[in-house]
């Protein structure tokens, strides 16, 4: 199925926002997940699954400014 | 309070503004600003704000000028280092714009001092290089109930967003925490393309206007995000949570206090 990650589209193969995060070798306390412009708790990665269209968004830590 | 003809004349590209004119040109002489950091993203922050005529600029950091910083931090010129950042940005600022006067404060901002610094001024910026200083900054920010621009730069990549405070979604409505601090690398190792500072920064000082102004309509709610290698901006909506551990119906942090240790790190980003 189809959904937007990071405003792009991609062809994924259903499963959990965490299941997504592994195949994209993302550290999960490296990222801030939003689901539909709505921000995951981090104990609901695991049991939000995903639907076609959904909107995914990776939002990393950014932290310079020096 | 009026203005000399010679002011008159410094601010006559901002008077013939109808969204600013003589009445807004007042606003920005009566503004209270505060760059918590005078490095990449406080040096552009500051002389355009110092250029537009801010009132006083307050001017965080406990740093001294070093070589490596001046590939961004264009406040800085090479006599300058060595001396205290505050002091060598006071002149920048004064040189520039003499109508501006210049609070120093040359100290680490803590859950100690924050509030007190923060009651004194209208808008605050964020130019820190790590985490638990960001963090502390959008925790003051709230409880000082003072509107935030809040920036940061890394390797490629910039990101801006407008906090206010009770209104618009905080940086803990998105990220609760900082990032566990094994996780994250160093400025020193990350990087940064210097030039990410002057669009990130200016775009905080843009902001930082608008709000003072009243005009326009404020980066509240989203993130944007900037692609230097892509020359591409990417807009994030983001949202107040419910559940933010701040500003959410039921908030843990209910007072000020040092989230981590602010030496741990500033970047972190899977090399993609
Ligand atoms: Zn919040």
């Amino acid at each position: 199925m189809q959904v937007k990650i990071n405003g792009n589209p991609e062809e994924v193969t259903g499963g959990t926002v965490l299941d997504l995060l592994k195949t994209k070798n993302i550290e999960p306390q490296m990222v801030a997940v939003e689901v539909n412009d709505k921000v995951l708790d981090r104990d609901h990665l695991a049991t939000t699954h995903l639907n076609e269209g959904d909107h995914v968004e990776f939002l990393f830590y950014m932290g310079g400014g020096r | 309070m009026d203005f000399t003809e010679e002011q008159i004349n410094r601010y006559s590209r901002h008077i013939l503004l109808p969204e600013v004119g003589g009445k807004g040109q007042k606003k920005i002489a009566k503004s209270r600003i505060l760059l918590v950091g005078a490095g990449g993203l406080g040096s552009p922050a500051a002389l355009y704000l110092a250029a537009a005529g801010v009132g006083t600029i307050g001017l965080i950091d406990s740093d001294v000028v070093d070589l490596t910083n001046l590939q961004r931090q264009v406040l800085h010129h090479t006599p300058d280092v060595g001396r205290p950042k505050v002091v060598s940005g006071k002149e920048k600022i004064q040189a520039l714009n003499p109508d501006v006067s210049v609070s120093m404060y040359e100290e680490r901002l803590t859950a100690g001092n924050a509030l007190k610094i923060f009651n004194d001024y209208d808008v605050i910026i964020d130019g820190v290089d790590n985490f638990p200083a960001k963090f502390l900054i959008n925790d003051a920010s709230f409880f000082a109930n003072k509107p935030l621009v809040h920036g940061g730069i890394l390797r490629f990549d910039g990101r801006v967003t407008t906090i206010i405070p009770k209104k618009s979604a905080c940086y803990r409505c998105v990220f609760k925490a900082p990032p566990p601090p094994g996780l994250v690398a160093s400025c020193q190792e990350a990087g940064v393309i210097g030039v990410l500072a002057g669009i990130i920064g200016t775009i905080q000082a843009t902001e930082a206007l608008k709000l003072v102004l009243g005009i326009g309509r404020p980066l509240t709610d989203r993130m944007l995000d900037f692609d230097a290698k892509k020359t591409q901006f990417r807009e994030i909506k983001v949202r107040r949570n419910p559940n933010c551990v701040l500003c959410g119906e039921h908030p843990t942090i209910t007072e000020l206090f040092d989230d981590g240790d602010p030496y741990a790190g500033c970047a972190v980003r899977p090399s993609a």
